[in-house]
């Protein structure tokens, strides 16, 4: 206690070198906690988008479907037949069908993937009654960035080209009837979604699907010959893109932390350099060197304690009004092949801040307590005359 | 040792390594302190005084020889015992008062008390006490770069008595102060000598000190080289 109380008094007598360092100290902390937090609230959109639009609870595959492997979809359906039925009659799970398809904006050939879905699924985000709106046409529903790549809004007519199960070309002309706007792209890029009863009649498909997505009420069972994928399966990448991220963002911590810590490790050494005669009365006066050396070392660590205070004041308004208005992402960042929004909200968890907390104030201490050992080997009668030793 | 003995000092030595060989700084030493003794050890620069006080006051240890402080070997003390030693039997005034600069005086005088673990109350008693007896009382809130040199050396007065040691030593206490403050200094410490019965042990050559001491020890050359009582009233009685 008494170290502390030292050490404090000490720290804040010493003024401007104090609160310089404090202030860098506590910059690296408020950015740790902003890019932390915007990383976490990226990975939990990205997990909540991706689960709402495109994964569900869980997905069951037909064994020869393979999302890597476009050429595998003509051998990748089966008949929706027997549990798989009765399971999607019960709303569970929702078939998807999938096949290879051209379309021709504005001339130009373009592969695409012509998804078939149930206008009245409700269990991912999809806004896919739209599909039900009764045109002369095949009703057909796209994203943003299909539209935007195509160059294809709401209400134009498409010719698009796709084979059957035969391997014969056929062609329709297909309605867009919506442009819905979504962050996981890989519901959107390149792909249209039309009434599943109308792409399984036209690919000769009856009662067929890919795979199924499956809802909240879905308990996994055997379902032959369909294949179960979880839920941490089919999110594994956004885990591993995240996961790289914070490596990335691990570095940036440890320049910034270094540039606050090498302040801290600088004023360190000067005041064992310095203040050796201040060192030398405290030994007369009765502390032990384990003693001086502890107050030292407080007194650098204290500079952490301070830079959270301080951190925490100019910070936290800061990252409050970050987190309610969000961070504006630029489109280009849509081209990292993960879900992204316009606007990303970070979350500041309490693990999150407790584990910064954590890593400053024990670095800190470490720093602070490196230079400070010289302090054992310093002999008393030179540290009371101030002498470099 | 005799209960009125509160330093006793056999053969002396005390070397210091130089380059490849070594300087003797001490040699030969031996000597006697009483309680409540007002001493000074005195000297040309170089003589060895700082050197025998440092040893005194366990800062240092002796080479060979043997010293006893309070009862106490100095040879076999661990740094914490040392420091034990210090904390709670002896008192240091340096001559550049070696304040510490960030405290007020109270501060600096209750940074003694702090460390043998007082209660608040006690501290703030204790202190107002020797800021009583040094005069100083209206600049208990003052930082010792608001004071002048006398006023800085009389909290460091106040610093090493407030704890009631039963030793101070003072490294040429009035070396930085002009003669007027210089005869006040050691006036107050002969009144609290008096008063408290406390041992002072001084390495000075100022002549203005030397008329208040009882007992004056020549050092030359790192050996005694005189050891002679003032004839006070006081000490004629004792002879």
């Amino acid at each position: 206690m008494l170290a502390f109380k030292l050490a404090f008094r000490n720290l804040l007598g010493a003024g401007l070198r104090t609160w310089l360092n404090v202030t860098v100290l506590s910059i690296a902390f408020v950015v740790i906690v902003f890019y932390s937090g915007m990383l976490d609230g990226w990975n939990r959109q990205a997990l909540t988008d991706t689960k709402n639009w495109e994964v569900g609870f869980g997905q069951l595959w037909h064994p020869n479907y393979d999302p890597f492997d476009p050429f595998c979809l003509q051998d990748a359906h089966a008949p929706i037949t027997g549990k798989t039925k009765a399971l999607a009659e019960l709303g569970q799970i929702t078939p998807i069908l999938i096949t290879q398809a051209t379309i021709y904006p504005q001339g130009r050939m373009q592969n695409i993937f012509l998804k078939g879905i149930d206008p009245n699924q409700k269990i991912i985000q999809l806004p896919t009654s739209e599909l039900n709106n009764k045109t002369d046409e095949v009703p057909a529903i796209i994203g943003k960035r299909m539209a935007e790549e195509a160059k294809i809004k709401q209400g134009d007519r498409l010719l698009v080209r796709w084979r059957d199960k035969n391997g014969t070309f056929d062609t329709r002309e297909v309605k867009i009837v919506s442009v819905f706007n979504c962050n996981v792209q890989s519901v959107d890029n390149k792909q249209i979604w039309i009434p599943l009863k109308t792409l399984q009649q036209i690919t000769g498909l009856e009662n067929e699907a890919t795979l199924f997505i499956a809802g909240s009420a879905f308990k996994n069972q055997t379902l032959t010959p369909w294949q179960f994928k979880e839920l941490k399966y089919l999110l594994r990448e956004i885990d591993e893109i995240i996961q790289t991220k914070k490596v990335g963002a691990g570095v940036i911590y440890g320049l910034l932390l270094s540039i606050a810590l090498l302040a801290i490790f600088d004023t360190q050494v000067l005041s064992v350099f310095r203040r050796q005669k201040e060192i030398g009365t405290y030994i007369a006066l009765g502390m032990t060197r384990a003693q001086v050396v502890a107050i030292f070392t407080i007194e650098g660590s204290a500079h952490s304690l301070l830079a959270i205070l301080l951190g925490t004041l100019w910070g936290s308004p800061l990252l409050w009004h970050l987190q309610n208005s969000g961070i504006p992402m630029p489109k280009s960042v849509d081209s990292m092949g993960v879900s992204i929004s316009e606007n990303i909200f970070p979350v500041y968890s309490m693990g999150l801040i407790l584990s910064t907390v954590l890593l400053v104030i024990i670095s800190a201490t470490i720093v602070s307590y490196f230079p400070t050992r010289k302090i054992t080997k310093l002999r008393p009668t030179d540290a009371l005359k101030g002498k470099i030793q | 040792m005799d209960d009125s003995v509160i330093i006793k000092i056999e053969r002396l030595a005390k070397r210091f390594p130089v380059g490849t060989g070594e300087f003797t700084a001490l040699h030969n030493i031996s000597l006697t302190f009483q309680k409540g003794e007002f001493t000074g050890l005195v000297g040309p620069s170089g003589s060895g005084k700082t050197t025998l006080l440092n040893i005194i006051g366990t800062l240092d240890y002796p080479s060979e020889g043997e010293v006893e402080v309070v009862g106490r070997s100095v040879k076999g003390l661990t740094h914490k015992q040392a420091a034990y030693l210090r904390n709670y039997n002896i008192g240091f005034i340096f001559q550049t008062y070696n304040l510490l600069q960030v405290y007020t005086v109270f501060e600096n005088i209750e940074f003694a008390l702090l460390l043998q673990n007082h209660t608040a109350a006690q501290r703030k008693k204790a202190v107002m006490e020797a800021l009583d007896w040094v005069g100083l009382t209206d600049k208990f809130n003052s930082k010792p770069s608001q004071l002048s040199g006398g006023e800085c050396q009389r909290v460091a007065i106040a610093r090493a008595m407030v704890k009631r040691p039963l030793l101070v030593l003072a490294d040429e206490p009035s070396a930085n102060l002009d003669a007027k403050n210089s005869h006040n200094i050691v006036q107050m410490m002969k009144r609290l000598n008096k008063e408290l019965n406390t041992t002072f042990i001084f390495a000075t050559h100022d002549e203005k000190v030397m008329h208040y001491l009882d007992r004056i020890i020549t050092l030359r050359d790192g050996a005694v080289d005189e050891d002679r009582l003032i004839l006070t009233r006081e000490n004629q009685l004792l002879c």
